[in-house]
Parts: C-alpha cells; structure tokens; sequence
C-alpha cells in the first residue's frame, strides 16, 4: 500500500455543494436527467431484465475462462494483422505506448478518451518524454485544458457550467470569454483538433469491447473522434482491458443494446466501430493491460466489478455521486464504481471511498450487467474496518456501544434514567455527537418521556412477568 | 517491437492462479418477440432522434436532385457509390486527401430498426476517412434491407471479412458542455440518408445480397 | 443479497402463531407512538403478539459501518431474543434488512437462519402474510407523499424500484389506499434516498442535507402534508431538515395511519 494520503470525499464534496447554488443543482438536474432517458429507453424494451442477466452471464462466463478467450483473441488479432503487445501494470503499458511512438518518430499524438490511459497516467508520462497529447474527446479536451481529470466516465466536464467552460477556452484557445453557447464551444474544438488530426503520426484509442473470435475490438463515441484518429494517421495504438473480452460476436447485440441506454438514454452512441486488424495502409498495435485486474479476479467478494462494461449508469443514479461530483473521488473511478474499484488499487487511501454512499442500492438494480455495487460498497466497509481504517471516533463509539448493546441489563439501565439516556443517545445514533454534524442542517429529534418498553411494561402487564 | 512475452505468460499465469472455481456457462441468447411496427418507419423514427433525416427517392435522378438542394454549396461531393458521381470518386488514397471534402456519399449494406443506425464497412467506404472527415453525409440504403435489432445485426455483420465497420446512428454528435445536444463535433455535421435500392449495374456485385444469410426468423 | 422468504398463507396465522415485536432502539427512545401504534395494529387482527423486554439493538450502526465485531454482540442477542418466535414483526425496513440480509457474517445456525428467515418488516407482514384487506378503524383525510426507503424497496422489495423494469407495485401504497380520505399524491423523485443512510447521515452531513433537504422540497412542491413511512429513520432525518429549514411538513410512520393513531 502506499504512503498516500487518504482522500476525503465528504469533505471535498461539502465543497462542492457549498460553492455556489449553480454548480450542484445543475449536475443533479443533468444526471437526473440522463436517468430519466435510460428509464425510457430501458422500459421500451421488454426484454430488458433478461438482457442484463444475460450480460451478465456472459462476462461472468468469460471472467472464469479469461486466460483461454485472451490467447484466442491474442491469435485472432495477430492473424489480422495487429500487433498485440501485453503489459503487466500501468508503467509497463506506457512504455510500451512510448517506444511505438518513438519508433515511429511521432512528437504529437491526438487520442480519444480511453480510461483505461487515466488509469495508467499515460498523458504525464509521454509529456515528460516529450510527446504532446492532444485529447479529442470535447468533455475530455475541456478536463485537459483545465488540468483536472474527468469527472465522470461518459461526461468528463459534467461538473462544469457553459460559463466555465468559455471562461476556460478564452485563457487557453483564445475565444470570447461572453459566448458561451455550446454550439460555439464545440465548434472551437472541431476547428482546433482538425489540423492536429491531419498533421499527427498517430491515434490513440481505448476498447469497449474485444472479440475473441474474431481478434475484433469496438469502439464506441458521439463524436467520431475515435474514428477519425483511427481512420487518419498511418498509426493506430489502442489501450484495452483484458476484462474487456467477449467470446463471440453474437454476444455484442446483447452488450450494445443495454451500453448506451444505460449510459445516456439512446439506442446506441452515434458510431460503433469494429477494429479487425490496421486499416488498408496502416499499422496497429493493441496494447492488453493487467494493472491489478488479474489480482482482482481472484478476490472472491470483489471479482464481479470485473464485468463492469464503463456505461457510468451507477453514477447517474448515485444520489450522493449526483450531489457529489466526481472529483470529489479523487480518483480515476468515480461514483459508486469506483468506490469498488479504486481500493483494488490502494486500499488505504481510497479508505473513505466505501463510506462515501448511503447503500440505498439502486447502482446495483440499475447496472446493466448486474453487477452487486450497493453490496461490495459494504464489503468494503468491512474490509476497513478489519484494517483498522474507521475513523477513530467511530471506532470508539462502536466499542461502547457493540459491549452494550449485547448487555440488555446495561442498555436498560442507561435508557432508564433520563439524563444518561439523553447523553447516551446520540452516541450509538449519531456517533460523534462532539461534532454535532447532526445538529448543522437539522433539529435534533426528541428523546420521548417514556419509551415504548416502558409504555409496555405499564400496559401490557400481563406479558411483562419475565421483566428482569 | 519489443517482445514482451515475459509480461504475457506473468499475466496468463496469474489470470489461472486467480480463476474463479466455479464456472459460468455461456448463456444461450434467444430470439426475442420483435414489435409490430413496420421496420421501415420504425428505422425511420430512430434515426430522426438520432439528428438524421430519412429520404424517400423514386429515382437516381430525384436522389441528385435532392442531393444539391440540401448541400447547395458543396465543391467537393466524394461519391464511393455507382449510382451518384458527386464531383470526385472514393478511390484508394492517402486519407489525408479527404480533408477538403463537403459531403460523402456512401452505401450501408443494411439498417437496424431498433436505433436508425447503418452498417459501413471499409469496403462501402472505400477508405475508411470518407465516413468521417467530410462535413456532410449521404448515406444510400435499400429499404428491403432493414433488420430489426442489434441480434439481427450481429448475425449479418461479417467482421472476418473486413478490417473496419461501423453502426453509424446519425450525424457526430456530444453533450459535453452543460448536457446541450450538439451536432459535428469532430465527425459529419449532418447525415441524410435517401431510401433507393442498389441500381441493377453489372458493375455492382450482387454478391453482397445473395451471399450472406437472410437474419433468422 | 436479499433472502427469499417462504410464502406463507393466511390459514397458517392462528392464535398459536407465536409473533414477536421487535421495536428497533430508535423507535423504542424516540417514537414510542410508532411501537403503541404497531403493537395495537397487530392486535386488531386478533394476533398474540409478545415483546421480549431483553431486546436492544439488530446491531445495524456497526454492521452498516463494516464493523462486524462490535455488531456481533447485539447480532447474538437479537437472535437469542427471537430465536422461538414463528413471526418476528418490525416497524422498520431497514432494521429488517440488517436481520434478513446481514445477520451473514455470524456462524449460520439453525437460530440465526430461522431468525433471519422469519423477520418480517411491518408493511410485507400486513400486506404478504395477513393479506389485509381493510383498515375499518382509520381514516386519514389528508394528502400524503411515502417514502419507502431505499432498504424497504431495493433490500425487501416491498416496491418496484424505478430503475428495475417490469410492472409498478407498492405494497405501502397498497395499504395505504384502503384508508378513507387518504390522498396519495405522486411526486417526482419517489424512490431517489433521502440521504438517511444511517452513520452517513453524520459522515457525510454536507450531502445528506442536500438530498433530504431536495426530498423536502419535492414533498412540497406537489402540495403533500404528510410523508408517511415504513421507515422511522428516514423521517427522522427528514423532520430534523424541515424543521430546521421552517418547511411545513409533517411526517409520520405508516403504521399509525393504518391504526388511527396515535399521533
């Protein structure tokens, strides 16, 4: 584990929700809205429910046959024409990335948005080596030029109002900082990354899905950014996940009907495009990247998060995600996905993560390929507290409380004086009562002047002879 | 390029240390009840929320008529299909030389109801750049050839026979600022699609109706 | 995981049916009216329904938090407490769900699965077991908003949660409606959490006040007067935010609707 800092996710999301009155609302009312279109899109199917367990069946199948079905994409790709590479963590993939590009003499590259590359750090990496990396992804584009990781796995810049993001590009590509209409600002980038696509030696893209019967892997955008720096420059490098095979292709009219519905309400995103060897004239190259998931498979509670397809619905239903913002995770995975996901790669300082929910379930009921979040988010509770990573006064407080609460005679006796009663309460009901976090935004319930055992002790005396 | 066998057999090894025991059988994927809706207009539908526009043309004549009516200004009109010679032929170049080109025009193979979204392969595009540097898009279509989902699709779909395919579900689109629907963001600014089965030329292989398999019932 | 609970008919309740009442510690310090009102429901029904006075806690705050030894002692002795009753009734979902889908990390004996299986929340035995019908006695001339919370809905199912497809059902509402001059009035966010979430109600002040303070403006956008619940909890920290906000709102637990009080 490192020596990392822990990430403090209810205090950075207090932040965000005191801001402004802008900010927030405005990225619930977005999210919210999102899952309003996945609803109708998902209640238009009727097979809905068996498509997701289906999904989820098929992952779960590959998971538990993965070293099979990545030889045979491995040989299927290769007989293509691709040239697949492994890499065991996120250094090993980007060195990998960078001596391809240094072979080929390539200075700027232009890449689509790949979090798998967030996951490895790959942009810093290739930077210090002196290699410009141009996102072309707009909400993505927007994070780089901003300096800050995506917010969110399918709307990087969610977070961000249109005057944030005008104020942005006036410091950084030089626009009016007044216009802030989006068809603008999208036309900006349009305009800034056509000749970057044109100049650029290489495309780098990342993998929804990879076909191992076919050596095929898909990529899915709005924009067709991906498509462009595939399509374009003689190079092609694409970062894929070895969770992210599939065995057959039959399988992907299951995936691609619940990934977009699920992530933002349509059918499907605007293309989907299947990559079966480089292109007539090109070369490309697959990078298949480890970085803990063979660790995680073998995790008994936690292998499922493997099936995990990025359609980021869990964060559009998360309550405290939508109050949050997903920079408030402090990690490349946001949401409650990432509330399972980023202790795989440091359990200490993604400690808070898994406390950073109400477990209220619906990322597991809205979860395309089942995945069991809301339950892994208290697994991991559980892994912290066995690590020793409650917060302390919670620890303490527990302590007391788990002794009395397993001896009626001494919770009785505590309840039955009034005073102790009043003292005592708010220390197993809100713990920190020091802290008073309880009291800041809501009245303090009343302790009652008798309590129903007693009530029942004066009124159902019949039954109360066993009273001790 | 480097080898990096060592780092390939750690993974796999690992992968078959860590290898959950019990195994999970590949779910069989059945044949769904498919809506009454005449496959036609429900493509139609969905491509028209997807930012397309669907086009009914009698005749190759009325498609280049409507052609200029909605792109009036287009200098460079790159056609990869027969029927329609635009102002320069799709050939095999360099897809750089597709920088300058204001409208695309291209065959799908087939269309899926369910989204409004066509298949192009590399062989319809004839490189792979036309589908997506050129500003506008025509996209021709034969409506007999219409499949109901995405289950349909994929059985139709020949990835072994192709480098490059793509469902194409209207024009470039993003929502990244404040969740606006935009269209163009880096792909085709619009796409309008024209209903007109293939012209019968010698010089179109029928091959790519007959030889592959009507999706099951 | 949710345990599935065997169906049981009606025919199998007689006077013999030993029932338990498991009133949670909150309801039991702070809302003692929720337990009169729970206690005197199940007697309408001509049930025997005991109160083991040994009872504490189902162990929640810990368990919820991942501390699962210093949950264990209230866990064993809620078992101990429950374990020879045919029934065990709770006012409250999500001390139900702690019992049904929890009680997991304690040794699985015969007592701790018969506990487990036979905890029932107050709404799923009324509406599952007993099959009510009628509430003859009470009538409620209101307009009401519930709030099932998250545990009753996506932990018991005693909902359709809106992410999941298929055909509505609401056994709150269900009963609900069979109480004269009641008003269920509809609103826009019905199964989005309050922001309760036990311990993360403190943990995560800042969020949590965000979203029960948005419930309560939904509330009061759709003109209710009362948020009626099978979980005390949620209204709890519900009443705390609107009377701190001067919102004016009333909140009250699905049980002592379908008694007729008390209030």
């Amino acid at each position: 584990m490192s020596n990392a800092k822990q990430v403090d996710p209810a205090k950075a999301a207090e932040l965000f929700i005191i801001h402004d009155q802008i900010h927030e609302p405005m990225h619930d009312r977005f999210l919210w809205g999102t899952m309003q279109r996945r609803d109708a899109e998902a209640a238009a199917i009727p097979e809905w429910e068996e498509l997701r367990e289906i999904a989820s069946k098929i992952k779960e199948h590959t998971l538990t046959h993965l070293d099979h079905y990545l030889e045979e994409f491995e040989a299927n790709a290769t007989k293509r024409g691709a040239h697949v590479h492994w890499a065991l963590d996120a250094a090993e993939h980007n060195e990998i990335v960078h001596s391809i590009l240094k072979d080929h003499g390539v200075k700027e590259m232009i890449k689509s948005k790949s979090m798998l590359q967030e996951e490895c750090h790959m942009t810093p990496f290739l930077e210090n080596r002196g290699i410009k990396v141009i996102e072309s992804d707009l909400g993505e584009r927007i994070q780089q030029l901003d300096g800050q990781p995506p917010s969110h796995i399918v709307f990087p810049a969610i977070h961000k109002t249109r005057k944030d993001v005008a104020q942005l590009f006036a410091r950084t590509v030089g626009t009016d900082p007044n216009n802030d209409d989006p068809h603008l600002l999208t036309e900006v980038i349009r305009n800034n990354a056509r000749p970057r696509f044109l100049a650029t030696g290489a495309g780098m893209t990342g993998g929804n899905f990879a076909i191992a019967e076919t050596g095929t892997f898909m990529v899915c955008t709005n924009e067709g950014n991906a498509d462009i720096g595939a399509s374009v420059p003689p190079l092609h490098i694409a970062s894929i996940g070895i969770e992210k095979l599939i065995p057959r292709v039959e399988d992907m009219g299951v995936f691609l009907r619940l990934l977009a519905r699920s992530a933002e309400g349509s059918p499907l995103t605007q293309y989907s495009s299947h990559f079966s060897g480089p292109r007539k004239g090109g070369e490309l190259h697959i990078v298949l990247v480890d970085n803990g998931r063979s660790r995680r498979l073998g995790m008994a509670d936690f292998w499922h998060s493997l099936k995990c397809i990025r359609c980021g619905a869990c964060m559009n239903t998360c309550p405290v995600y939508r109050r949050s913002g997903g920079l408030s995770y402090g990690a490349t995975y946001s949401g409650p996905i990432g509330v399972i996901l980023d202790p795989t790669f440091d359990e200490f300082k993604y400690s808070e993560l898994p406390f950073h929910s109400t477990l209220c379930g619906s990322c597991s009921d809205v979860c395309p390929v089942k995945i069991d979040i809301s339950d892994q988010i208290l697994k991991w509770r559980r892994v912290m507290a066995e690590r020793g990573y409650l917060p302390l006064v919670k620890r303490m407080s527990f302590a007391v409380a788990g002794h009395v609460l397993g001896h009626p005679e001494e919770y009785h006796a505590m309840e039955k004086v009034a005073a102790p009663a009043m003292d005592y309460a708010p220390h197993f009901l809100l713990y920190n009562r020091s802290l008073n976090p309880w009291g800041r935004s809501r009245e303090l319930p009343q302790i009652a002047k008798q309590t129903f055992r007693d009530w029942y002790l004066a009124n159902r005396s019949e039954h109360a002879d066993d009273e001790q | 390029m480097q080898t990096t066998n060592s780092s390939r057999e750690t993974i796999l090894g690992a992968i078959r240390n860590s290898l959950p025991k019990d195994k999970v059988e590949h779910p069989r994927i059945p044949h769904f009840q498919r809506s009454g809706e005449r496959l036609k207009t429900e493509f139609e539908r969905h491509l028209q929320e997807a930012g397309g526009v669907a086009h009914d043309v009698a005749t190759v004549a009325e498609a280049e008529a409507r052609l200029m009516t909605l792109h009036p200004g287009a200098k460079v009109i790159c056609s990869a299909v027969p029927e329609i010679a635009g102002t320069r032929r799709a050939e095999d170049r360099d897809p750089h030389e597709f920088a300058d080109v204001d409208v695309g025009i291209v065959r799908a193979l087939f269309g899926v109801a369910e989204s409004g979204a066509v298949w192009l392969t590399q062989e319809d595009l004839v490189v792979d750049a036309l589908a997506f540097l050129s500003q506008h898009l025509i996209v021709l279509l034969d409506p007999e050839q219409i499949v109901s989902d995405m289950h349909e699709a994929y059985r139709r779909v020949r990835l072994d026979e192709t480098a490059f395919g793509c469902f194409m579900m209207g024009p470039s689109a993003t929502a990244d600022v404040e969740a606006t629907l935009v269209h163009g963001a880096q792909g085709a600014r619009s796409l309008n699609l024209f209903f007109l089965p293939p012209a019968q030329m010698p010089v179109v292989p029928a091959s790519t109706k007959t030889s592959r398999p009507e999706p099951g019932a | 995981m949710t345990t599935q609970t065997e169906a049981t008919n009606q025919s199998t309740i007689s006077k013999d049916t030993r029932i338990a009442l498991f009133i949670p510690c909150y309801i039991d310090m702070m809302f003692p009216e929720v337990g009169i009102a729970t206690l005197q429901l199940l007697e309408r029904f001509g049930l025997n329904v005991s109160y083991p006075l040994n009872q504490t806690c189902c162990g929640q705050p810990m368990a919820n938090s991942g501390d699962e030894a210093n949950a264990a002692p209230a866990e064993l002795l809620f078992v101990e407490n429950f374990k020879e009753f045919d029934f065990i009734i709770g006012p409250a979902g999500s001390c139900v769900k702690q019992v049904r889908c929890h009680f997991d990390v304690i040794d699985q004996t015969d007592d701790v699965k018969h506990v487990r299986q036979r905890t029932y929340e107050l709404v799923e035995f009324l509406h599952d077991i007993l099959n009510v019908d009628s509430f003859p006695w009470a009538e409620f001339h209101h307009s009401v908003a519930i709030h099932n919370s998250c545990s009753s809905i996506r932990g018991l199912g005693i909902a359709k949660p809106s992410e999941i497809m298929g055909v509505p059902f609401d056994k709150t509402a269900d009963l609900l409606s069979k109480v004269k001059g009641l008003v269920l009035t509809p609103v826009d966010r019905p199964d989005d959490c309050c922001g309760f979430g036990g311990t993360f109600c403190v943990t995560d002040e800042a969020v949590s006040a965000r979203m029960g303070l948005e419930k309560a403006h939904d509330h009061l956008r759709h003109g209710v007067e009362y948020v009626v619940s099978p979980d005390m909890s949620c209204l709890m920290h519900q009443q705390g935010i609107a009377q701190r906000s001067g919102l004016d709102l009333k909140y009250i637990h699905v049980a002592q609707v379908l008694n007729g009080g008390p209030f």
